[in-house]
């Protein structure tokens, strides 16, 4: 797929697919990967399913990061990693609190902030540039630190996230990282990769060992 | 037959309190029920502090999200419980489908039903009018309790909705 410049060109992007290569590829087997939405349908093209993966398709608005959070709170020694969108996150914003209630200390948000609701047709979010009578994006880290997460981190190009993104998937969580990356031109709602039941259970499976 | 004849509106409904906190925590505990994910109202929050002393307890910020973390504790190997209000339930939809539905999660939940006994606090509630309606809407088996004798229904339901791994709630007249 081609890739666009976002509504706000002077803004550093990663391309989405070059962030979710650097993240499987540093990505440790006993970690738990959950995508969403444009990071799913990307994520299922870039090779085999890990046993730990959870494509969350279909889904509901914005709620990875709850799902991560039941996840994390059940399997406290994985390392749960869970990749919104932007506007998924917005949807559920309350979440990052509830998070840091929980002291999810092995939960890592990953927020892909292209600053549209991509697979509807790359409409701006309330929370992007575009949107704001002051040009100015929602700070997504400032929220996730007014929430009360410790370990925030942002990366604004590939080369950082590639170099960067193993020790910042290591501290101590809950841990928030945002990457700004660009939205897929085209880009679709991901397609379901089989029975829900059959890859809820192969999940369970692999969460027990 | 539960969820077929719908509340009504009956001013000569008494308000009460129908458990205590202890005997839902001894309930919910007993039955190896791990994680208690809950947004409090008036009543159900009351039993908070109870439950906590048995359970681990999850607040979160917004009814759609319990769903969702319960979802993800059972994925996880635990045997989580939703408490709500049912103002709350009528928040949830998008997230319950999907838990239940989608992903056929059985997740039990224990259900505020607002203004069933006390009338006076808000009178003409259409908690009444919805509730049970919406319960049935979004397929979830449920069971009325309205006297503090039908402690052991909540029990029995909750075993028999594991036992045959769906969801289900008890919807508890406040």
């Amino acid at each position: 797929m081609t890739t666009a410049s976002s509504a706000t060109p002077a803004v550093s992007r990663i391309p989405l697919i070059s962030s979710l290569e650097t993240l499987r590829g540093t990505r440790r087997d006993d970690e738990v990967i959950i995508t969403t939405m444009g990071s799913a349908r990307e994520w299922m093209a870039l090779g085999d399913p890990h046993p730990l993966d959870l494509v969350l398709v279909p889904s509901a608005m914005g709620h990875g990061t709850s799902i991560g959070l039941g996840i994390a709170l059940a399997q406290p020694t994985k390392r749960v990693i869970v990749c919104s969108g932007d506007g998924s996150l917005l949807m559920n914003l309350g979440s990052l609190a509830s998070i840091v209630a929980a002291r999810a200390s092995n939960l890592v948000v990953i927020v892909f902030d292209n600053g549209v609701y991509e697979v509807t047709g790359q409409q701006p979010t309330a929370g992007a540039a575009a949107s704001r009578p002051d040009g100015r994006a929602a700070d997504f880290c400032g929220i996730a630190r007014a929430c009360g997460f410790d370990s925030v981190h942002a990366f604004s190009d590939a080369a950082s996230w590639l170099h960067g993104a193993r020790k910042a998937l290591d501290t101590t969580g809950p841990t928030f990282i945002s990457l700004n990356v660009e939205p897929v031109v085209g880009g679709t709602a991901p397609h379901s990769p089989g029975p829900t039941a059959v890859r809820a259970k192969q999940l369970m499976e692999a969460l027990r060992r | 037959m539960h969820g077929v004849i719908y509340a009504t509106a009956s001013p000569t409904r008494q308000s009460c309190e129908v458990f205590s906190g202890e005997q839902i925590a001894s309930l919910l505990a007993d039955a190896g029920v791990t994680h208690v994910i809950t947004v409090p109202d008036s009543t159900i929050g009351r039993w908070e502090s109870a439950i906590e002393r048995r359970v681990r307890l999850v607040r979160v910020c917004r009814e759609g999200e319990a769903w969702q973390v319960a979802a993800g504790l059972h994925l996880g190997g635990a045997t989580p419980v939703v408490m709500i209000q049912c103002t709350g339930l009528f928040e949830s939809g998008d997230a319950l489908r999907n838990a239940l539905h989608d992903w056929s999660i059985p997740v039990f939940s224990i259900i505020g039903y607002r203004s069933y006994l006390d009338q006076a606090k808000l009178p003409g509630d259409t908690c009444l009018v919805f509730t049970e309606p919406i319960l049935d809407a979004w397929k979830i088996d449920y069971r009325l309790i309205t006297s503090p004798l039908q402690l052991d229904v909540i029990r029995d339901h909750l075993l028999s909705c594991r036992q045959a791994n769906k969801a289900g709630a008890a919807l508890i007249a406040e």
